[in-house]
């Protein structure tokens, strides 16, 4: 079954949770945040294009105008592609792993997965940011041959 | 408790049949490496999975059964599937179907000794057959006995696949007793024309290898071994770049297989760069050789070197006259410019003798840059160096007059403060000097101190002018190893298909 729950994040934007389970052992847990908002959009292609105007009233070369058309442009794929990710999710399957999947706006995805093996607890972890405290969940992570100590702490849901 | 099934999704569109793999027990899983198609023997299949198993050292067994009906489910099929459960007993065994064009399977499990008859829950995991065995993400063969404890649970499935390559030589389509569906039944990962290049690279590489020796024959003949010979090819960068182009060659052209991955690739590397290399080398001929580009090359090249000659000149003029405002010693600064300055005209002369020759000579160098763009580059190196040889000379005989007034300097100074250099000891001990060589001496250290900034200044100048041709030949060289060690092949495959470089 499928649930979906509105929250605040820690910096305040709306984000989405949805919770599935697939079958007894096998569950997963996706964060949405907000997707790209038009008027944030118009605003930066805005602030560009006033600029490439102000350089060319001021030389006078019909570059600078071409060159910000195409600078906005390619700036927008690779923010698309690089940086503004939509979707967070975590696919925990029991005695197999947990996979975690970031998917960009553009579409593209990008998974990690980590081995039961490798996995030694799950945690809630806290940390001071500027002026306020937030918490995290992390995986620990060890080594097969050491299972005392921690070799990794990866956190999840870093964007969202 | 859980059941893992591991199923190669190269198999989900195979007709029914039964599921040979491999059944790790301490992680409760199953690999599935192939189906074996009806109709077959039992017994044959049994033999064929023993030899299997001997040669790879995996233990491959049967597992289950699949069956894919493009009709309605049929009864008679289901129970025929159960009773092969009793000829190839295998505890547990996995039966998987999949009816017409349904998305759903139904997998289920038969446990005849089963302990306690709970439900098992099942886990069936796709995976890509193919990039499994592409992009060698198993652990080296070597190690793999000692630490089999230690190995995380899904290295032993890569580690299974990995090596049950034995297996996948044999497919549905060739005749023989056992029809299997595997990675490979899709295709082989090449076509055609590669097959027939691998089939005559062998007797290419064969008559490669043959030329190569003997021409490093050649090259290692006593007869270009004698002195002068021996320095000028030590000197030239040219022939130090064939030289390395030509262990390469003999690299490629060897006939013993790679051993492992790294071996591999650094062959792929060698030839995709020399291929590289020559269609360059090539495309830079024809594009010198068209418009008679040669001749206008050799037309500028005489009165490029006669402008420098007259820059150089200028510079003695200023040097001998009051640069920068410091005032020189007139004999010496006379003596040292006029030395140069014949010096120079000696070169010109030398220059305006060989015009006649030069663009013939640049025609039929010009050739030898179908051997690739390294050698071109490496020629134009060289004939920078042969055209500033006058700079060189000018280095080296303001740093030997530099030199040995530092060493007369030092060893006055030590006389005038009444102190010598012991060569046993290696040391500066005292000494005491008759009255007139400390006059003597200090007279010589007076006239070489005050000689010393004319030299100083020389010395400078020719220094950074042998510096900056050393910037660009050094450039030139950079350009030359970039082009030599890039890897393009390795980059090339991760952007196309970056599954096999795990």
């Amino acid at each position: 079954m499928a649930e979906e729950r509105r929250f605040l994040s820690a910096s305040g934007v709306p984000i989405a949770l949805r919770r599935r389970q697939h079958s007894a052992s096998c569950r997963e847990l996706a964060v949405r945040g907000p997707r790209l908002q038009l008027r944030s959009l118009s605003a930066a292609t805005s602030a560009v294009w006033l600029a490439a105007y102000g350089l060319f009233a001021l030389c006078e070369n019909s570059m600078v105008l071409s060159a910000a058309i195409f600078i906005t442009l390619i700036g927008l794929i690779i923010y698309l592609h690089f940086v503004k990710i939509d979707q967070e999710s975590l696919l925990v399957i029991g005695s197999l792993g947990i996979q975690v999947t970031s998917a960009y706006a553009s579409g593209k995805e990008s998974t990690t997965f980590i081995e039961m093996g490798h996995v030694k607890d799950v945690v809630i972890n806290e940390a001071i940011h500027m002026q306020k405290v937030i918490y995290y969940l992390c995986i620990l992570l060890q080594d097969p041959e050491d299972p005392q100590g921690v070799s990794e702490v990866v956190p999840l849901f870093q964007v969202s | 408790m859980v059941l893992k099934v591991f199923f190669p999704s190269c198999c989900s569109s195979a007709d029914s049949g039964i599921l040979i793999g491999r059944w790790i027990s301490e992680q409760n899983s199953a690999v599935i490496l192939a189906v074996v198609h009806f109709p077959f023997i039992p017994v044959q299949v049994k033999q064929y999975l023993g030899e299997v198993q001997r040669v790879t050292k995996v233990s491959v067994s049967v597992l289950g059964s699949w069956s894919n009906s493009k009709q309605e489910k049929e009864e008679s099929l289901s129970e025929f599937l159960e009773d092969l459960g009793t000829i190839f007993c295998h505890e547990p065994w996995i039966q998987i179907s999949k009816e017409g064009d349904s998305k759903f399977w139904s997998c289920s499990i038969l446990q005849k000794h089963s302990k306690n008859p709970q439900e098992e829950e099942i886990i069936l995991v796709y995976y890509d057959q193919r990039k499994v065995m592409l992009s060698h993400l198993h652990p080296p063969l070597d190690t793999a006995g000692q630490r089999a404890e230690d190995a995380s649970k899904l290295s032993a499935i890569f580690d299974t696949v990995a090596r049950s390559q034995v297996l996948f030589m044999t497919d549905r389509y060739d005749e023989g007793p056992i029809k299997l569906t595997h990675w490979q039944s899709d295709g082989v990962e090449a076509s055609i024309i590669v097959e027939l290049l691998k089939q005559a690279s062998v007797p290419a590489c064969m008559l490669l290898t043959l030329l190569l020796s003997l021409l490093s024959g050649i090259c290692r003949s006593r007869v270009l071994k004698f002195w002068p010979l021996s320095f000028l090819w030590s000197k030239l960068s040219t022939c130090e770049q064939l030289g390395h182009r030509l262990q390469h060659l003999q690299l490629i052209s060897s006939n013993k297989k790679a051993q492992n991955q790294n071996q591999l690739m650094r062959k792929a590397n060698i030839f995709v760069s020399l291929l590289i290399d020559v269609a360059l080398g090539i495309l830079l001929m024809s594009w010198l050789y068209r418009k008679n580009r040669i001749g206008h090359l050799a037309d500028t090249l005489i009165p490029v070197a006669d402008h420098v000659a007259e820059e150089l000149q200028d510079l003695l003029q200023w040097l001998m006259g009051a640069p920068a405002g410091l005032k020189m010693n007139r004999a010496l600064d006379q003596v040292l410019g006029r030395f140069f300055l014949y010096h120079i005209h000696l070169w010109i002369s030398y220059i305006h003798l060989l015009s006649p020759f030069i663009e013939m000579i640049l025609w039929y160098v010009g050739l030898s840059a179908c051997l690739g763009l390294t050698v071109a580059l490496c020629i134009l190196s060289d004939i920078i160096a042969l055209l500033t040889f006058h700079i060189y000379c000018f280095y080296v005989y303001g740093a030997r007059l530099y030199c040995l007034k530092i060493y007369g300097l030092s060893s006055l100074w030590r006389l005038f403060r009444g102190k010598k250099w012991n060569v046993l000891r290696q040391r500066v001990d005292s000494c005491s000097y008759d009255l007139d060589q400390l006059f003597i001496g200090t007279l010589l250290f007076t006239i070489l101190l005050f000689l010393l900034p004319t030299t100083a200044l020389y010395y400078l100048v020719f220094t950074l002018l042998r510096l900056l041709v050393v910037i660009v030949q050094g450039l030139i060289h950079l350009l030359v190893d970039l082009i030599d060690s890039l890897p393009l092949y390795s980059l090339i495959l991760r952007l196309c298909r970056s599954y096999r470089l795990a």
